[in-house]
């Protein structure tokens, strides 16, 4: 179990490394679904078997939508120029750096309770009910909010015309 | 049913015999088994090259294949031996590692996708309780290959197609995900096992017809088969994403193509028509064959609406998918959950 672990971090990481890096949007996006995937493998690690098919289905899923927006956003004849750096490195480091040691300062301080229970088998029930009973308020909100998000890029989309 | 079983056991205990750590026989049965998934994809690529050009024969009153052995089923292992042999061409200008991994990616998401499927009670690699949930994340994947085909190729039919296919994909996902949600209501388990036991008296057709049908003309957008199948309609784009794949690679596309076909009919009987369960008690003939007769059924009203109706326009496929085939799902999800409030009121 450990060792796979590692090997999936390391897939994980390397993959997200490399879609900063690369030049080339495509490749990025590319990268990306790697990095997804790696997250979904790690949930099944935890067991947490609901989880890890949402992430594929969603964030695999949408990658494709990136990659489209990515090609039609960049009017560039060459793709390995497409996804641009910038010039602020040391600015960049900086930032990069102390978000690191907040959030390495942050996990190792938080003392991390350890459930004596066994994992659940089935989780997609508990999921549910929970979702329609003791969050069904936020779960609603959620829902609205991505509806208003759809009608709101439709009317950018199509720019509504007045109509006296 | 039992013969599969037999054979993994006895594989097992075999290897265990053998003095491998329990982890590693689990490791080599499932190599074991993947490996006869990908042959019977295989199997089912042969019969179903020579079924489709017999039926198009068919459907267009011609004689299709009829040279090379019985009927013309020579041809297809003839053409094997051609594509083999011809030069794998990667064009100059393509997109050369994503260009080479577009066609192996689709494979794989094909295979990853048989890893719930049972075909028969017990024949299942891994019978997780989120079966379908995951059948359908996989499927999710296959747009990102289609579009990596298409891009790579540098070529802007290619392009259309690789868009088309991923406009065409993601519309028809959510009537394909709500369709199979009503029969997921009725059972309450999203476990493929299940939902095959809960079939044993009434096969879900009957009370979820109309879910059928849309999952049906979902699937045929899905795989990219006709009349929805503009992602590569040659009259207007070559062949879409893949015209600039020759040889192996273009074999593999077909492969992934063909076994993808294979595993929505799958879902569809297992989902529909009552899986493994014999009719009308007609358990003579083994539950294994069963399957295979209701996948061959369904594979044939595949080929059938290809060969007969015309290919729609791509505004058309939209609109259809989005203002109609959206719409009924939803209702369909309304009408099965208070349908089965009713029915738990009557029955206490």
């Amino acid at each position: 179990m450990n060792i796979m672990f590692w090997i999936i971090a390391v897939i994980t990481l390397g993959s997200a490394l490399l879609m900063v890096l690369n030049k080339n949007i495509f490749h990025s996006a590319l990268f990306m679904v790697v990095t997804f995937l790696g997250v979904a493998a790690i949930y099944m690690m935890l067991q947490a078997d609901f989880l890890a098919a949402v992430q594929i289905l969603v964030y695999g899923g949408a990658i494709t939508i990136f990659i489209i927006f990515g090609i039609m956003l960049t009017v560039r004849g060459n793709m390995k120029q497409t996804n641009l750096f910038s010039k602020n490195a040391a600015l960049a480091g900086l930032v990069s750096l102390a978000l690191i040691v907040i959030n390495a300062i942050m996990v190792l301080m938080t003392d991390w309770p350890v459930s004596e229970n066994a994992p659940p088998v089935e989780t997609v029930g508990h999921i549910a009910e929970l979702m329609l009973t003791k969050f069904i308020v936020p779960f609603e909100v959620v829902a609205v909010l991505l509806l208003v998000a759809l009608l709101g890029a439709i009317i950018i989309a199509k720019e509504v015309k007045k109509t006296s | 049913m039992q013969i599969s079983n037999t054979i993994a056991t006895g594989l097992k205990d075999w290897l265990m015999g053998m003095g491998f750590s329990a982890t590693t026989t689990e490791m080599i049965a499932t190599a074991v088994w993947t490996l006869a998934v990908i042959l019977f994809i295989l199997l089912n690529l042969i019969v179903l090259v020579w079924l489709e050009r017999k039926f198009s024969a068919f459907f267009q009153q011609r004689r299709g294949p009829n040279r090379l052995g019985p009927a013309g089923f020579l041809q297809f292992p003839v053409d094997i031996v051609k594509v083999l042999g011809k030069e794998d061409i990667i064009p100059a200008a393509a997109d050369k590692p994503v260009f080479r991994i577009a066609s192996i990616t689709l494979f794989i998401t094909a295979i990853l996708a048989w890893a719930v499927i049972p075909l028969g009670e017990g024949m299942i690699l891994e019978d997780l309780n989120i079966g379908i949930f995951y059948f359908i994340a996989i499927g999710s994947t296959a747009t990102i290959s289609l579009l990596m085909g298409g891009f790579a190729s540098n070529n802007k039919y290619s392009l259309l197609g690789g868009m088309r296919t991923v406009a065409q994909m993601i519309s028809y996902e959510i009537p394909m995900v709500f369709s199979l949600l009503g029969v997921i209501m009725m059972v309450g388990s999203l476990r493929l096992s299940d939902i095959v036991k809960a079939q044993e008296h009434m096969w879900f057709i009957i009370p979820q017809g109309i879910a059928f049908i849309i999952y049906f003309i979902a699937t045929v957008a899905e795989t990219n088969r006709g009349p929805f199948d503009l992602a590569e309609g040659e009259q207007e784009l070559v062949a879409g994403y893949f015209t600039e794949y020759s040889g192996i690679r273009y074999a593999i596309w077909m492969i992934a193509e063909y076994g993808n076909l294979v595993a929505v009919s799958t879902i569809a009987s297992i989902m529909f028509l009552g899986g493994w369960n014999a009719p009308f008690g007609l358990t003579f003939i083994p539950p294994f064959l069963w399957l295979l007769i209701k996948i061959y059924f369904m594979i044939f009203l595949f080929m059938w609406v290809k060969w007969t109706y015309p290919r729609i326009r791509i505004d058309h496929l939209m609109h259809f998918g989005w203002k109609f085939l959206i719409p009924v799902s939803l209702a369909n999800i309304l009408v099965t959950g208070v349908g089965i409030y009713i029915y738990r009121m009557i029955t206490g």
